[in-house]
């Protein structure tokens, strides 16, 4: 009988090694002529429809228009939930890149799980795509030639929202403040273009992040008699922000809100009568031309019922370009070394739907311009989604923070 | 520095009536709670979810059915009351003989998996939700302050809620078989009064407290799947306070709590989160039964 068990075992190891060493060429086949990426962002939390299964959809459509399966190039895609956890994001990227031969990574909103996948992939040598995240950093202190930082950043917002509302008028600020690094960051980003702008900041509030009454807040803010109120939050905690200043009437005795991040999903969530007459900026508007309607079109089947943010965009336009840049250096040139992968990404122009034409910066800041919306009032919004006017372009050279204040390392030597 | 007082004074003012309008959200949670916890001897963990589901079904309504929202203040308890129905009969009530974790672990795994296909359905940015005709419009003049008429109306429907809760508990021949109940329930039941029914219904009326402080909450807060476990933990701090499972209690401590983190945010903002909870762990090291609480 033991005998018997001892053999059975022995049978039923050697028939579990037999897929694993017929596996072994079958994979060394596949990645001769395979691209694997990887998205990784938030799928069940507060980030959920600013990425999510959405850029999933939007990196698949980058690879139907780039038209790579044609030229004998397979791509394959997974995606996971990072959790808005770093540890969690890390252990996926080492997994995915030691484990199922990852060579991208898309994606990756909330700034401390974006950088903590930066290092990660550096280490690797592969290459990452930055859509979600917000902080300057990952072109700053701590940029690498593995990583592109495409759709947006806390610079780019402070500048648009931040200079614009002040030559309005907006000359005093109150902050209502998000307690965490990208809260302080974009606080601090704003401060200086308003006091650049000849403005000033008569006080802030710093709130703990997922508050759910924000009235206290906005009170305190309209007893400062700021004339504009700036939000240094995101997702729910600036849709509660926005909600209750409507119903507070914050904005009917002259106060403007200035959310210094939204995304037309936030808009959606809030409404028009809660969301009209807000200002933001957004990099990637769905109807802001023919080739953003075009995208828009090809991509919004596969989205659930929504429309396309920018941090979707982003994941669209940086899989393209990388994937035109594998197709042009050769598969196995682009699999071996993310950082050539990206080099070469860097000295090729950048085109694509959602943001026209552009280019990367050596520290890996993605160039374009940026927009100025206002959400338009119920009345003049004609179809669905149908939510913004544009007030302002800023033209992609000033846009963007100059490459000397970064500090990149990249760029000293 | 005195000045400095003045002014901050003059901003508490305001901030205490708005404690109030949270603590009247935290009085209802609190109160379903103990109601569930005081009668069935349950944790339930699940309650934030119902909360939440409360409000979904208010959105439900008026977005699917163009129902509004003073029909769904009275359809929407009641529909996910009968949904406590189902969860008591078929899985709470397997629990009674088991320790308390039980009743605990079953309830938060319910409230994870309800969330969860909500967030699945609805994605996690929330819906809008408009306040009806009524209430909305421009806020009311206090002299110190602008109140939305709505957030005045929320405050005076949880005193009324709360007022027929302790009515109904305290003062009826029902209220008297359901306290009776929880003293000696085999002996209640040698009367001849049907009590695992008793507490069925016992379980779905805490339930239809939940979802209808969830009702009240759209035209304030968004409609997400997260926003009843953002509350919930709140709310637990305010039971355990209160004393758990007494309906004074968690009334009291409720709006007291409420107006309590309202002065926190004048005067330390960044505590506001957290100083609910300095007081439970000193209520509980003074008095370990809560506030209003049987040792």
């Amino acid at each position: 009988m033991a005998q018997d068990r001892r053999s059975l075992l022995r049978t039923a190891a050697a028939a579990s090694l037999v897929p694993a060493v017929a596996g072994i060429p079958a994979r060394a086949r596949a990645q001769s002529a395979t691209l694997k990426i990887g998205v990784l962002n938030d799928q069940s939390g507060v980030y959920r429809e600013i990425s999510g299964p959405s850029s999933v959809a939007c990196v698949r459509q980058a690879i139907v228009d780039s038209g790579i399966t044609a030229k004998g190039i397979n791509v394959e895609v997974v995606s996971a939930d990072h959790q808005n956890k770093p540890d969690v994001g890390s252990t996926i990227a080492r997994q995915w890149i030691d484990r199922d031969g990852v060579d991208v990574i898309v994606d990756v909103p909330n700034s401390a799980v974006a950088l903590a996948v930066n290092g990660v992939v550096r280490e690797k040598n592969k290459a990452y795509f930055n859509s979600g995240g917000a902080t300057t950093d990952l072109t700053g202190a701590q940029c690498s030639p593995n990583t592109v930082h495409w759709t947006y950043d806390t610079y780019m917002l402070a500048k648009s929202t931040g200079g614009a509302m002040v030559k309005t008028g907006g000359d005093s600020w109150f902050f209502i403040t998000a307690d965490y690094a990208f809260g302080h960051a974009l606080e601090r980003d704003t401060t200086r273009f308003v006091e650049a702008a000849g403005g000033k900041v008569l006080g802030s509030i710093k709130h703990p992040l997922q508050s759910t009454d924000f009235s206290s807040y906005l009170l305190q803010a309209q007893q400062s008699r700021a004339k504009v109120i700036g939000l240094a939050n995101a997702g729910t905690d600036t849709i509660n922000s926005v909600k209750q200043a409507a119903e507070f009437g914050v904005t009917r005795r002259g106060t403007k809100i200035a959310v210094l991040l939204m995304f037309i999903n936030d808009v959606h969530a809030l409404g028009l009568p809660a969301a009209q007459g807000l200002v933001c900026t957004e990099s990637f508007y769905w109807d802001l031309n023919d080739r953003t309607r075009a995208f828009t079109n090809r991509v919004k089947g596969a989205m659930a019922g929504s429309y396309p943010a920018m941090s979707h965009a982003g994941c669209y336009a940086s899989v393209l370009h990388y994937l035109k840049a594998a197709a042009d250096m050769g598969v196995a040139a682009a699999k071996a070394s993310g950082a050539d992968a990206v080099a070469r990404m860097k000295a090729m122009p950048t085109d694509d739907d959602c943001f026209g034409a552009g280019s990367i910066r050596a520290d890996g800041r993605k160039l374009h311009p940026t927009y100025l919306f206002e959400v338009k009032a119920p009345a003049e919004s004609k179809a669905p989604w149908d939510y913004y006017k544009l007030l302002q372009t800023t033209a992609t050279e000033d846009a963007w923070r100059p490459l000397a204040e970064g500090g990149c390392s990249l760029i000293r030597t | 520095m005195i000045e400095d007082l003045l002014f901050r004074l003059e901003l508490g003012l305001p901030q205490v009536v708005l404690g109030l309008v949270n603590g009247a959200f935290y009085a209802l949670l609190s109160l379903g709670l103990a109601v569930i916890f005081g009668m069935l001897n349950v944790i339930n963990f699940a309650h934030g979810a119902q909360f939440m589901m409360g409000a979904f079904v208010a959105w439900m309504l008026l977005a699917w059915g163009g129902i509004g929202y003073w029909w769904a203040l009275v359809l929407s308890p009641l529909i996910v009351g009968a949904l406590g129905v189902v969860v008591e009969k078929l899985l709470i009530s397997r629990l009674y003989k088991l320790d308390h974790l039980y009743g605990l672990l079953l309830t938060f795994g319910l409230a994870l998996i309800i969330e969860g296909i909500f967030r699945n359905s609805f994605g996690s940015s929330g819906l809008p939700y408009t306040p009806p005709e009524l209430l909305g419009g421009p806020p009311v003049d206090l002299g110190f302050m602008y109140l939305p008429k709505y957030r005045l109306w929320v405050v005076v429907a949880a005193v009324v809620m709360s007022l027929a809760t302790w009515l109904v508990i305290e003062k009826t021949r029902l209220g008297a078989y359901l306290r009776a109940a929880t003293e000696n329930a085999a002996l209640v039941q040698a009367f001849g009064v049907n009590v695992p029914r008793m507490v069925t219904l016992t379980y779905a009326a805490g339930v239809a407290l939940a979802a209808f402080d969830g009702v009240l909450a759209p035209p304030i807060y968004s409609v997400n799947p997260q926003m009843g476990s953002n509350l919930i933990i709140t709310v637990f701090a305010v039971v355990v306070i209160g004393g758990m499972g007494s309906i004074l209690g968690s009334v009291v401590t409720g709006f007291g709590l409420g107006l309590i983190e309202g002065l926190t945010k004048v005067f330390y903002p960044e505590a506001s989160s957290t100083v609910i909870f300095v007081i439970m762990a000193i209520v509980l090291l003074a008095r370990p039964a809560g506030l209003f609480g049987r040792a």
